[in-house]
């Protein structure tokens, strides 16, 4: 007994004395990162530094990497060009990017490692947990927060939170009264009941129907949970529901197994989806069977005005930009043009001037309100020999 | 515990810790970063020392502590949110912590009765399925707000409380540390090294089994009401197997049995993905690359060696 309960208080001493090495290895490091931007302030002016979390690791890697990717073109575009301009200053622009692993807890950790580097400005996190546990957090330190891709309501409950990309609730309103609008008869619902993205939007979409009286379009509702890859028994359901459109809000992983299993069943109904459907076509064995498919994208690679965008990108990681990519990318310049706005860096003018903006980026003409919404038309894209297309009303 | 020099020196450590931790955090030494490691340390700590107790000290296999951990989590949070209105922070975030460590208990004995019947990978895989139930059910409940999670949890256990989470983690680690060498942790290895043998000198193993289970469980709540008031939000994701693993990663790692090393293995690995900071990309591949370079080291003859060295045999000497 005495033995143990000794050697856990050494333990414990033994911990804290890591600690603390760590806190001075850390601030060592700090230090040299400073001492190499002050050294690149000294040559070309001062350095604004964007600090972001999101996933770099684990099962969502792929959309903190596409952020990142993103956001480092729109950063060495600006850089290229001689920086942003503030008042009599010109600030070269800096990313400091850290991993949070889509896990609220590591996104604490890795807010509050930018937070001891010193950011200007705090851009994220990438998905939607991260930045609920985050918000308060930015909100004390009193810091412009931007969310590319975070869509939980509550993200922007505080007046120095913004976000860029639509709600998880705005979209399935918006697909709602798309599906009304085509005049489709009966629709069934096959969405992820453990993903908090997919019911978001699948309660929105259902909600919306029942504002407008139409809540008997709804024929069947199916679900899954994550990472299921055989949806037959859902489908078989559906088919014989009778529904002429099947609306699957959910990513491009389970879509396109669902896309694909559907058109074996031999089910000839439509299909629709939400934003995370981008990406799909290249998840596909057979290109054809996705034809027709429609989904909501604030973003299209093939679109001429994000030609340039698509270009670079292509160009440094050999990969077609995605709409997190493309939201990264639009941060940065709401960035520049809020800090070019306000002109000034410091986080009270810059959340002030944040309503006052308007922004032609890639994923569209943006504007944000008091309550950290952004306003852009939704693009509908539609899938048709095997390549992403504007979606043509008529 | 007869109170001698042993014991005044023990507590003498344990202040002297405290006290160390205490300036640092005050001081402003501590970055940001680090500041926010320490109640997930303790936490951890909590979670490794309580699995050990099943994992090392009865012997089995449990891969479901972070279903346990998940109950008291929830179950917590919902009372304080519930409570804080009306309730004085203190009272409020006792309560819910109490809340969480007997609901995870119960629902330990309420697995534990039929299910420690089970013996080696049965029970297993019975604890994995058991943890996955729970976080299936979790998800299909309104009132923990499915996927979503539940957010706005108040931050009772965040770092400037620290003083609380610390000693409850010292409290955690006494009474586990003082069942094991009790009566009751006696049977209980016993059963872990022959349990027909127990069996025929009169130990009741249905009994001890249990209790060794449910009190397990009953930490695994408390650390996880900890970690719910630490982080504020909670979903039924973070609580999967992965992080089962994970727990029973820092005791296999600190050593079946053994309290201090789970204690020191939860404090590395913990802070080892924060240090590793700086090598952006590589940073969970060096993370795991560390772990097999640890549980190398820990199989060794260097380490045995070590542990025959003079004045390390002198350190751990039972008096």
């Amino acid at each position: 007994m005495k033995k143990k309960v000794l050697l856990s208080a050494l333990a414990l001493t033994f911990g804290l004395a890591l600690t603390a090495c760590g806190n001075s290895g850390s601030d060592k490091a700090a230090d040299t990162g400073s001492k190499n931007e002050t050294a690149a302030a000294k040559s070309s002016g001062d350095v604004f530094t964007i600090g972001a979390t999101g996933p770099l690791t684990g099962s969502a890697a792929s959309y903190g990497n596409s952020v990142k990717n993103g956001a480092t073109i729109a950063i060495d575009e600006i850089n290229a060009a001689g920086g942003v301009k503030v008042g009599d200053k010109t600030y070269q622009l800096a990313l400091n990017f850290q991993d949070d692993e889509a896990k609220e807890d590591k996104a604490v950790n890795a807010y509050n490692k930018l937070m001891d580097s010193k950011i200007n400005v705090y851009m994220g996190a990438v998905t939607s947990g991260s930045s609920l546990a985050l918000t308060d957090l930015t909100a004390k330190d009193n810091i412009l927060q931007i969310t590319p891709s975070g869509s939980a309501k509550d993200i922007t409950k505080n007046p120095n939170a913004f976000r860029l990309c639509f709600t998880d609730p705005l979209q399935g309103k918006m697909i709602a009264d798309f599906v009304l609008d085509q005049g489709y008869e009966s629709v069934a619902v096959l969405y992820n009941n453990s993903d908090e993205y997919s019911t978001g939007v699948y309660e929105a979409f259902k909600d919306e129907l029942n504002a407008k009286g139409q809540s008997a379009l709804i024929v069947n509702e199916q679900s899954f949970t994550n990472d299921d890859v055989d949806f037959t028994t859902q489908l078989t359901q559906i088919k014989a529901s009778g529904a002429k459109l099947i609306f699957v809000p959910a990513y491009y992983e389970a879509a396109a197994h669902i896309v694909q299993q559907a058109k074996q069943q031999g089910i000839d109904s439509a299909f629709v989806g939400s934003d995370g459907w981008d990406g799909i076509i290249a998840q596909l064995t057979d290109e054809s069977q996705a034809e027709g498919a429609v989904f909501l994208s604030p973003f299209l690679a093939s679109d001429p005005s994000a030609a340039k965008f698509t270009d670079a990108y292509k160009k440094a990681y050999n990969a077609t930009p995605d709409q997190f990519a493309a939201d990264g990318y639009d941060t940065v310049y709401v960035i520049k043009a809020d800090m070019e706005k306000a002109g000034s860096i410091e986080s009270d003018d810059l959340i002030k001037a944040m309503t006052e903006i308007q922004v032609d980026g890639i994923t569209g003409k943006v504007s944000f309100n008091a309550d950290g919404e952004p306003n852009k038309e939704p693009k509908f894209v539609t899938i048709t020999n095997g390549e992403y297309q504007l979606f043509d009303n008529n | 515990m007869k109170v001698n020099k042993k014991t005044i020196i023990n507590i003498v450590i344990m202040l002297l810790a405290y006290a160390l931790v205490f300036v640092l955090i005050n001081s402003g030494v501590l970055s940001r970063q680090y500041k926010s490691l320490i109640v997930p340390i303790c936490v951890n700590i909590m979670l490794a020392v309580s699995l050990n107790l099943v994992t090392g000290f009865l012997g089995e296999l449990s891969l479901g502590h972070a279903g346990f951990m998940s109950i008291g989590a929830y179950s917590s949070a919902l009372l304080s949110i519930a409570l804080s209105n009306t309730f004085p922070p203190v009272l409020a975030f006792f309560t819910a912590l109490i809340c969480g460590g007997i609901s995870a208990a119960f629902f330990g004995f309420l697995i534990g009765v039929p299910v420690l019947r089970l013996r080696g990978d049965y029970l297993a895989i019975v604890t994995l399925a058991f943890g996955e139930i729970i976080k299936s059910i979790i998800n299909y409940l309104k009132i923990t707000g499915g996927s979503k999670g539940l957010s706005k949890i108040p931050l009772y256990s965040d770092y400037k409380n620290f003083t609380v989470v610390f000693v409850i983690m010292v409290i955690t680690i006494v009474l586990i540390s003082n069942l094991i060498d009790s009566r009751d942790g006696r049977a209980i290895k016993s059963i872990r090294d022959n349990d027909i043998a127990a069996e025929s000198i009169g130990i009741n193993i249905s009994r001890y089994k249990v209790m060794a289970f449910v009190i397990a469980a009953g930490f695994a709540g408390i650390a996880g009401a900890l970690y719910a008031h630490n982080v504020g939000i909670i979903k039924p994701g973070i609580f999967d197997y992965n992080k089962s693993i994970e727990i029973l990663v820092f005791v296999v790692l600190g050593g079946m049995g053994n309290i201090p090393g789970s204690i020191i293995s939860a404090i590395i690995l913990t802070l080892l993905p924060e240090f590793l900071r700086g090598a952006d990309n590589l940073r969970m591949l060096l993370y795991a690359i560390v772990l097999i370079v640890m549980m190398i080291f820990n199989n060794s003859k260097f380490k045995s060696g070590l542990s025959l060295n003079r004045t390390f045999r002198k350190l751990g000497r039972e008096e």
